[in-house]
């Protein structure tokens, strides 16, 4: 049993305008098994909220505080974070060109593990997960997010994330972009992870169509930098009938 | 860090026309006579980027003492490697000196070693030549030969102390293949100015791969020319120079006949504070030279602050009816979202950027051909890569 506490978080960003907060105070608890799904109109600080708890240099954390476990989160470097057992999938996946995503996955598995996976698991376990998110075996000989189409990126994520196995994943945004072949396929990846691993989720995601495949326990609607509404998967609904206007009014 | 990429060209665009000097490379001088260069100021067009002061050893119209170990592998039959006195050697070299301190090598090399393969012979195993510097001033002439349809790897690697210039002539003779790596793995103190030139007969093949990881100073300039139709050339380059390296590679490919096709791809990584990395890729498409297909890439990844790299690609075009023609210069920093992708994965920030270099060389290895050579490349990179670490960790 694993918990992201998330408390009072504030954090700016240098823009050439100069120091700009974009997170304002920010409260929020996720524990193993959990699926919190974090919704909200562009602009509202989402992804700042996602990057920022996996340690990108970009965001300064001028108040509050990350803990997982108790373990204090914003003291660690980025691969601490993970090896800690934060996972970030990422709306943009990066290209690293000429490191082979079989390469990747090992070299990855071997630094959260601490040691080498053993061959024979590992080569079954690999082959697997990509069989279930229907990736081509040829994959793994591919640079890593190298020429990708977007669904192909986000299976790429979600495989990560099923063997690294983390206590907490945070999906930026994973559905965007994805056509409904493709967002089931990443969804299945994502429940699957919930089931064998009690995965605590944190579904960054502009639009409600994911949470008909990945059933939220809460629903947290952002706004301007803050959580402005919280509630069960009832306030999904009413966000799909009614859209972000009300907050904005009142924003 | 200080990026001089002297051309508008981009990764993705392959013009029809390029940045012409002012005078055509066709021009330039060429020579067996020392005095018809004068020593370098450092000012001329081809020496602009170079430090001449460390060079001026190699510039002396005077005889050297020293020499280079030679340990080759065994030949196989159909391979010669022999003495060839000075008249013979200028006779047998493919084109004259382009500068002085090739035109002194020459001349003062005391005539050439000859690596000569028989006509239609094909050699499976790499030939490999192990150059030592043991100290002191070598003047160095090499010839490569390879006879009608012959076929070999020849790999020339070069390692030690030493003042070293030299020319390397290489005669591909109608349908010839050579597969030919030039490693410079010199120690910290080797100043090294070397000339390459090439003529490639009717549809021969050369694949020519520079890998300069050591010296202080090593300046490598490469030049093919065609003298039939039907040929190709593919000229790799990798380079990593540190602290306190001038690590230099300028190429002229000379498309004088019609319908061959040419590729040259260097890629370098720079770290410490005056490292320096000049490449100048010179592509002529002369008037008769219809149906040329070529295409020059140099990439630079700039690792810490203060490393300078300089990219200088021409293309002189004299006729429209070409296949195609392109250059592209890229230098970049290094991407700090590549690290954060990859450390967000666990993986730490040593390891991360070791990933990343070897990414950025991984295609260019594996051009070599030669897997004992890959290998030990890739070791080597590892090397520089924690050499890069010790210095971040300096700072």
């Amino acid at each position: 049993m694993s918990t992201l506490e998330i408390r009072n978080l504030h954090v700016t960003v240098e823009t050439p305008e100069g120091t700009k907060e974009i997170l304002k105070g920010v409260d929020l608890t996720i524990n193993s098994g959990e699926t919190h799904a974090i919704m909200g109109p562009n602009g509202s600080g989402k992804s700042t909220l996602a990057y920022s708890i996996a340690g990108h240099p970009k965001y300064e954390i001028t108040e509050g505080s990350v803990t997982l476990d108790g373990e204090d989160v914003l003291e660690m470097s980025v691969d601490e974070r993970a090896k800690a057992g934060l996972f970030l999938a990422m709306q943009y996946p990066v290209e690293v060109p000429g490191v082979s995503v079989s390469n990747f996955l090992r070299t990855a598995k071997t630094a959260i593990d601490g040691e080498a996976p053993k061959l024979r698991t590992w080569v079954k376990d690999v082959k697997g997960a990509m069989e279930n998110l229907r990736m081509d075996p040829s994959f793994g000989e591919r640079g890593v997010n190298e020429g990708f189409s977007g669904g192909e990126k986000k299976r790429h994520e979600i495989l990560q994330m099923e063997l690294l196995q983390p206590k907490i994943s945070i999906l930026d945004e994973t559905d965007s972009g994805l056509d409904v072949d493709a967002l089931r396929i990443v969804s299945e990846g994502v429940n699957r992870a919930k089931d064998n691993t009690g995965l605590g989720v944190m579904l960054i995601t502009h639009y409600t169509r994911i949470l008909r495949y990945i059933k939220p326990d809460y629903v947290h609607v952002f706004v301007n930098g803050r959580v402005a509404e919280e509630g069960g998967p009832e306030l999904a609904e009413r966000l799909e009938a009614e859209g972000y206007d009300r907050y904005l009014a009142d924003a | 860090m200080t990026v001089t990429d002297h051309t508008q060209a981009t990764a993705d665009t392959a013009h029809s026309h390029g940045v012409i000097p002012d005078k055509s490379r066709a021009d330039r001088i060429v020579s067996f006579d020392v005095d018809a260069f004068p020593v370098p100021t450092g000012r001329e067009e081809n020496w602009r980027f170079s430090p001449v002061r460390d060079l001026k050893t190699l510039f002396a119209d005077e005889a050297a003492e020293g020499h280079l170990e030679w340990a080759t592998s065994e030949l196989p039959a159909g391979v010669t490697l022999t003495e060839v006195a000075a008249d013979d050697a200028q006779a047998r070299t493919v084109r004259a000196p382009g500068d002085r301190a090739s035109a002194v090598a020459v001349k003062h090399a005391g005539g050439a070693m000859a690596l000569t393969v028989a006509a239609n012979t094909v050699v499976d195993e790499p030939i490999t030549i192990d150059l030592t510097g043991v100290g002191g001033e070598v003047r160095g002439h090499l010839l490569v030969e390879l006879g009608q349809s012959a076929e070999a790897t020849v790999v020339i690697r070069r390692t030690g102390t030493a003042h070293y210039s030299e020319l390397v002539s290489v005669d591909l003779q109608d349908n010839a293949g050579l597969n030919l790596v030039l490693l410079q793995q010199w120690d910290e103190d080797t100043i090294h100015a070397g000339e390459v030139v090439a003529r490639l007969g009717r549809d021969s093949r050369l694949r020519g791969t520079v890998v300069t990881l050591g010296g202080k100073v090593v300046r490598l300039n490469t030049s093919a020319a065609f003298a039939g139709e039907g040929a190709s050339v593919d000229l790799f380059g990798l380079y990593f120079a540190d602290s306190g390296q001038h690590q230099e590679h300028q190429l002229f490919v000379d498309h004088a006949v019609p319908k061959c096709t040419s590729r040259v791809t260097y890629k370098g990584a720079l770290a410490g504070k005056t490292a320096h990395s000049v490449w100048i890729g010179d592509v002529l498409i002369r008037a008769a030279a219809e149906g040329t297909d070529t295409y020059e890439l140099n990439r630079n990844l700039v690792l810490t602050d203060g490393a300078r790299a300089d990219s200088v690609p021409n293309l002189e075009i004299e006729t429209g009816e070409i296949e195609g023609a392109g250059h592209a210069s890229a230098t970049g920093r290094f991407d700090e979202e590549q690290m954060f992708y990859l450390r967000s994965r666990g993986i730490s920030e040593d390891q991360a950027r070791k990933l990343v270099v070897r990414g950025f060389f991984a295609d260019l290895i594996h051009e070599i051909g030669v897997p004992a050579v890959e290998e030990s490349l890739m070791r080597q990179i590892d090397l520089e890569i924690a050499h890069v670490e010790e210095e971040l960790g300096d700072e």
